[in-house]
């Protein structure tokens, strides 16, 4: 009976206080909610709305429908190889940058004295992405007088033309990709970081020995990083941009005019934003088919601890 | 090849060695474990030693073959010039000041947001936050061009505004990353300066962001690299070349000196190096920020 009267009082002093609460939580969510509608949301349906219109800033945007699209799809011959530059880029940039950062990560991960100053080496690169790094790239990759050549000559092998041959021009990209892996690296030493010791000493005692270990502990522990990485990664690798820019300006002959480079050049040298929005929507749509269909994969491969719970 | 397949476990106590083979094999082991190392850390380093070395060689010695590792003669001169040809001081302060502009904007509206997210109930905050969580999966691309088109209307173009006004705004990633921190902050802290009658801006401001000074440093870090190397966005808001940051500077310096190596790479040395010191002091903030993200995501 107290304790109904107790309730009885208290509920109006709660409720007021419940709507207190919920007002401050709106007050400091609000910026975030307000930025999303003005930056994100409005922005997002304005470039739905424009893919359908012809729109070059100088007169009003007139409707053409889905022709946008159509013109992409059918007609424009640089729109596919955009797509196929950027497709390819990405298969064999993701894959190979997944090893090579899990590779390295294995490598620090032992508990001996100077790993930090390893890891920082790594993960260098990753800190100095941009204009610079892409410049030094160029440097690089000198057909002449560059240090990969030099290297590659030294070892007994052709150098090939890289950024000025339309076939070696992907895999220059491909190879700076790499050497910039360092923030997949921390993420998969952290990972392996995270595997229970005392998984590897039941398998010891079971009588794996060290490749099995690896085989049937270390691997699946680390499905769910690996997925997320190459999730992560083809994001990444489809937008593609700075170092195309900087390097190339998408050539020799389109060999490197990637997915967001042409579209920068329709949007912001041509100026036909319709189209370019067009493009973005494609990027889209692709990018969210994508990882479903990783998504979808993963339940075949990924392994997550929480399953062996439930059984 | 023991060491090779011994990798993934080599943290856990080996139990089945015997001591003094143990002993030999792991001396051994180590040794091979940090040749390895060293050669790929060494592989990974040539490309900044490479930029170092041309930017101190004079014209004629970038031009030779084979290519001269250490620079004779050592030449600073390239410095000086390819900085004065490029403008080099007023890109700088215009990128340390878009740098700490943004980054203060971003880092207070993100944890000023977050607060929000991590201590309040209010109908919505899921669904808010699950929306959130997804626009780090939109690709820029969709929404740049109105953005370009919005500006463009509100005479904004050329200018440092829309650079630096959506950051007020907070950011989706950040948000993301503070809010795995100030959750593990206790609420016993805040219901503590409740009582003593503080209000909720107050317990924002003395309570939670002292508290995660780590989580904001990792965040100010990332922004500032973020800052400091962005590119596209400014190239399509910014003509005057007065207003170009570093990256857009650079860019343009290439256009005009194509081939003078030792120019173009003193300036890109000199444009990373306060990324370089900045990481080197920073590291723990950054691998603690990627490791939150990896492992949470």
């Amino acid at each position: 009976m107290a304790r109904l009267t107790q309730k009885v009082i208290e509920s109006p002093v709660r409720r007021r206080k419940l709507s207190r609460e919920v007002l401050w939580g709106y007050v400091f969510v609000g910026p975030w909610i307000l930025g999303f509608l003005i930056f994100t949301l409005g922005p997002v349906l304005a470039s739905l709305g424009l893919s359908f219109m012809d729109y070059e800033l100088i007169s009003a945007p007139t409707w053409r429908g889905l022709r946008n699209y159509a013109e992409l799809i059918t007609q424009d011959r640089l729109f596919g190889v955009s797509l196929y530059n950027t497709i390819f880029y990405t298969l064999f940039s993701v894959p190979l940058g997944i090893i090579v950062a899990f590779s390295l990560a294995l490598l620090l991960n032992v508990q001996l004295p100077g790993m930090n100053v390893y890891r920082t080496v790594f993960y260098l690169p990753a800190v100095t992405a941009g204009v610079a790094v892409s410049l030094l790239w160029i440097w690089l990759f000198n057909p002449q007088f560059g240090l990969i050549n030099y290297l590659l000559r030294s070892l007994g092998l052709p150098g090939p033309g890289w950024l000025v041959d339309p076939v070696w021009a992907k895999p220059a990209f491909i190879l700076m990709s790499v050497w910039g892996v360092g923030g997949t690296v921390v993420i998969f030493l952290a990972g392996l970081q995270g595997v229970p010791r005392s998984l590897y000493e039941a398998a010891e005692i079971d009588g794996a020995n060290t490749l099995q270990r690896f085989r049937h502990v270390t691997i699946p522990m680390m499905t769910p990083v690996i997925f997320f990485n190459m999730i992560v990664g083809i994001i990444g690798s489809f937008q593609v941009f700075t170092s195309a820019y900087v390097m190339t300006q998408g050539g020799p002959r389109d060999a490197t005019l990637f997915y967001v480079l042409y579209l920068f050049k329709q949007g912001f040298k041509l100026l036909r934003m319709g189209y370019a929005a067009a493009m973005a929507w494609i990027l889209f749509v692709i990018i969210i088919v994508l990882t479903l269909i990783q998504l979808r994969l993963s339940r075949k491969w990924v392994y997550y601890e929480g399953e062996l719970a439930g059984e | 090849m023991d060491t090779m397949a011994n990798m993934p476990q080599a943290s856990a106590r080996p139990i089945t060695w015997g001591v003094s083979r143990y002993r030999v094999r792991k001396a051994f082991g180590r040794g091979l474990w940090y040749i390895t190392l060293t050669g790929l850390g060494l592989i990974f380093s040539l490309p900044f030693f490479w930029m170092l070395s041309s930017s101190l060689k004079v014209e004629a010695r970038i031009w030779i073959y084979p290519p001269q590792w250490i620079p004779d003669p050592f030449l600073w001169r390239n410095y000086p010039e390819a900085l004065t040809l490029m403008h080099f001081g007023q890109a700088l302060r215009n990128t340390v000041f878009l740098t700490v502009v943004g980054t203060l904007a971003i880092v207070l509206s993100s944890s000023w947001i977050v607060y929000g997210f991590a201590r309040f109930r209010f109908p919505g905050k899921n669904v808010i936050f699950l929306v959130l969580l997804s626009t780090m999966m939109l690709p820029d691309q969709v929404t740049m061009i109105p953005r370009f088109i919005m500006f463009k209307e509100l005479g904004w173009l050329n200018t440092y505004l829309p650079l630096l006004v959506p950051a007020a705004f907070g950011d989706a990633f950040y948000v993301f990353l503070l809010r795995q921190f100030f959750m593990t902050i206790p609420t016993e802290l805040d219901d503590a300066a409740k009582i003593d009658g503080c209000s909720y801006i107050g317990i924002w401001w003395r309570i939670m962001l002292p508290l995660s000074k780590p989580a904001l440093a990792t965040v100010t870090v990332f922004s500032v690299i973020r800052g400091w190397n962005d590119f596209l966005w400014p190239l399509i808001i910014l003509n005057d070349s007065e207003k170009f940051n570093l990256a857009l500077s650079l860019a343009t310096f290439r256009g005009l000196y194509s081939t003078q190596w030792g120019y173009l790479m003193a300036a890109s040395v000199v444009s990373l190096l306060p990324m370089i010191i900045l990481y080197f002091f920073a590291q723990r903030y950054v691998v603690e920020g990627i490791t939150l993200t990896g492992l949470k995501g």
